[in-house]
């Protein structure tokens, strides 16, 4: 297949734009999504904890 | 060191180290006079040095305790010490190739110490040298703190930080002795960059099989920073340096890229090598030692998340700022301008996150100079990446390429970013890794703060002005069209800048060897602190399962 300059230009001013766009929408729902604020938390305070020994099973 | 691995992990830690030694060998025979010989021979005395060491202690007593009760610290603590040595050489030959600019004479006319080829040792020494090692050794500290786990390997760690100071010792020596793939951060040759994948791959899987190994389902947001800059330079290092060599005895090859693509290569690999290998790793330590050393959690865990999915996509965009003006086409030049300006809002995501969780603890940073190291990082982090986004302009660039505005701008990050940080993660983490109450003098880590702060601004200062005023006295043109100053103008213009620069980057080099002073009375001096509760958690204890 021989993709001209063109062609490919306006497949990533298009294409492009929108899987940036998506990606972005999917980033902002994983961050703000409300399940995940415990979790966030917990990591956010977890690496204050003063205790040095890996856990054990 | 040794008394930690089993007799079977020594046998396996000795082949390995023959294997080393065999390859170089081999390469000695095929490279016979080429420097791809006295590599081999290099090779070998460093395969062959490590076997020595393995097998002097191979029959000793095998470890006793329980290894899964604590963390592997070992290869952490021989990390750092390497990383500072290697601060101290490339910052030396830092220092020596700024005096060069400033007085010729010092290239004592050898070739060895001609400036093209001290350069890229400055450059490998304290990117790769001191900031590979930095990076290595705190990586393996929080992977295992952040995953309560301790390292997925025992002789592993030990081969990716011993065979990545092998890389490192080629990539220099093969400068010294005149050869180059002439591609910036990527100069060493296809042999040396084939061992470094090797290296990277067993450091990549390490570091996912430790997180695997974790408790916790979610990942700590430096962990993200740390698998990014593993993952990415491998991908990176891999495509830029495709090449063939002339034969396999010889050192030199050529790159597979032709033309203006193997420039596009080039920079997509130097500007991401800024952004993974000086800006994500270095990250992940700001997002895990600053909370730690303040003791308060990070101000948004959120903004982390998008700042790190802004930056690993945005970067990826960036490289072609690097060639504005070329034969590239104009449109791939005005997407890497785009990209560059867009990469503020991340960086500055993440700048204004380190300084916000500092909010209300102003009085520490006043009070703790290993605190206030990070504060710093963090601004210069924020000033550096400003000044790049606004270098990445076109019409801009027309003023600040070539000229020492860019020096400035490295600097601006490498000294005030990188460096700093890595100091300010260093003074946190080794008094812990050591088991000690503080670091051995406060006093000297606040004299290596204000020698550091001091060195970058006159360092960074000096070349705004250089620079400003070269790239001005370019584009002057007479009356009649010509232009007014000749280069050799330009160069004297430069003279009294290039004197400052030196001494602002001997002033950088002191601090970091008192440093290297501190850190080793630390390590030999002060007392152990009093034992915390050492005791393993109980599984009952941690919520949320
Ligand atoms: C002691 C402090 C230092 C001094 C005196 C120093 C000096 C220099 C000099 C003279 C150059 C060559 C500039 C030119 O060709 O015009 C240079 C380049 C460079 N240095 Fe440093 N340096 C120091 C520390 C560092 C550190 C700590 C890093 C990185 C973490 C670093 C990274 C670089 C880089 C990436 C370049 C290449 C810049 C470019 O190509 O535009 N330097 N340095
Ligand atoms: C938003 C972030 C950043 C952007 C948009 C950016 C942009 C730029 C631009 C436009 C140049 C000049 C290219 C030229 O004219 O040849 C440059 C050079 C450079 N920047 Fe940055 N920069 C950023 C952050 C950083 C940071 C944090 C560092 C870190 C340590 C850094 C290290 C470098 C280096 C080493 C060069 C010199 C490359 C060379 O020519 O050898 N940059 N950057």
């Amino acid at each position: 297949m021989d993709f001209s300059y063109e062609t490919l230009v306006a497949f990533s001013k298009s294409w492009g734009l929108f899987y940036m766009m998506g990606f972005f929408l999917c980033v902002c729902a994983y961050a703000f999504w409300p399940r995940n604020r415990n979790r966030f938390d917990r990591a956010k305070h977890s690496i204050l904890e003063r205790d040095d020994t890996p856990w054990q099973k | 060191m040794l008394a930690n691995l089993t007799s079977s992990e020594r046998q396996y830690a000795l082949i390995l180290a023959s294997a080393v030694a065999l390859a170089g060998v081999a390469m000695a025979i095929m490279g016979r006079s080429d420097v791809l010989g006295v590599h081999g021979v290099i090779v070998m005395l460093f395969g062959g040095g490590i076997a020595w060491v393995v097998m002097t202690s191979f029959y000793g007593p095998e470890p006793t305790d329980d290894r899964t009760a604590s963390y592997y610290d070992d290869p952490i603590k021989v990390g750092i010490v390497l990383s500072m040595v290697w601060a101290v050489f490339g910052m030396f030959m830092g220092v020596w190739v700024a005096a060069q600019l400033a007085w010729p004479n010092l290239a004592f006319d050898a070739a060895w110490s001609s400036f093209g080829r001290l350069r890229p040792t400055h450059t490998t020494g304290v990117i790769f040298g001191f900031g590979g090692n930095a990076l290595i050794a705190t990586s393996f500290h929080v992977v295992q703190r952040t995953s309560r786990a301790r390292l997925a390997g025992q002789v592993s760690p030990w081969f990716v930080l011993l065979g990545f100071n092998l890389f490192c010792v080629l990539a220099v020596s093969g400068y010294l002795l005149g050869i180059t793939q002439s591609k910036e951060y990527a100069e060493a040759e296809w042999y040396a960059d084939l061992w470094l994948v090797i290296v990277w791959v067993t450091y990549f899987i390490l570091y996912i099989a430790t997180i695997a190994r974790r408790k916790e389902p979610h990942i700590y947001v430096a962990n993200w920073y740390f698998m990014a800059f593993i993952l990415v330079v491998a991908i990176l290092h891999i495509i830029n340096n495709l090449a063939l060599p002339i034969s396999l005895g010889h050192a030199k090859s050529y790159t597979i890229w032709p033309g203006v693509q193997d420039a596009m290569v080039q920079w997509w690999y130097g500007h991401n090598a800024v952004a993974f290998f000086l800006t994500a790793g270095f990250l992940g330590m700001l997002y895990y030692y600053l909370p730690v050393r303040a003791q308060r959690p990070i101000f948004s865990y959120r903004l982390s998340i998008l700042s790190f999915w802004g930056i690993v996509f945005f970067y990826m965009w960036a490289g072609s700022h690097h060639l504005h003006y070329t034969a590239l086409p104009h449109w791939v030049q005005t997407l890497g301008m785009t990209f560059s300006v867009m990469l503020l809002v991340p960086s500055w995501a993440s700048a204004g996150n380190a300084l916000l969780t500092l909010n209300g603890a102003w009085h520490r940073v006043r009070d703790d100079a290993t605190l206030r190291f990070m504060m710093a990082a963090a601004v210069f982090y924020g000033l550096s990446t400003f000044e790049g986004s606004f270098m990445a302009i076109r019409p801009v660039n027309s003023l600040s390429h070539y000229t020492d505005w860019t020096v400035g701008h490295v600097h601006a990050g490498a000294l005030g970013w990188v460096a700093l940080i890595t100091f300010g993660s260093l003074y946190t983490l080794v008094p812990s890794l050591w088991k000690r109450e503080r670091m051995y003098s406060a006093t000297l880590v606040e004299v290596h703060f204000w020698l550091a702060i001091a060195g970058t601004l006159i360092y960074v200062f000096a070349m705004w002005n250089s620079g400003i005023i070269q790239g001005l006295m370019w584009r002057t043109y007479t009356e009649e069209g010509a232009l007014a100053y000749s280069f050799v103008d330009s160069l004297v213009a430069m003279y009294p800048y290039y004197i400052a620069r030196a001494f602002g980057g001997l002033l950088f080099l002191i601090g970091a060897v008192i440093g290297c002073y501190n850190i080793w009375m630390t390590v030999r001096a002060t007392p152990l602190a009093a034992t915390r509760a050492d005791v393993p958690v109980q599984p009952a204890a941690v919520p949320g399962e």
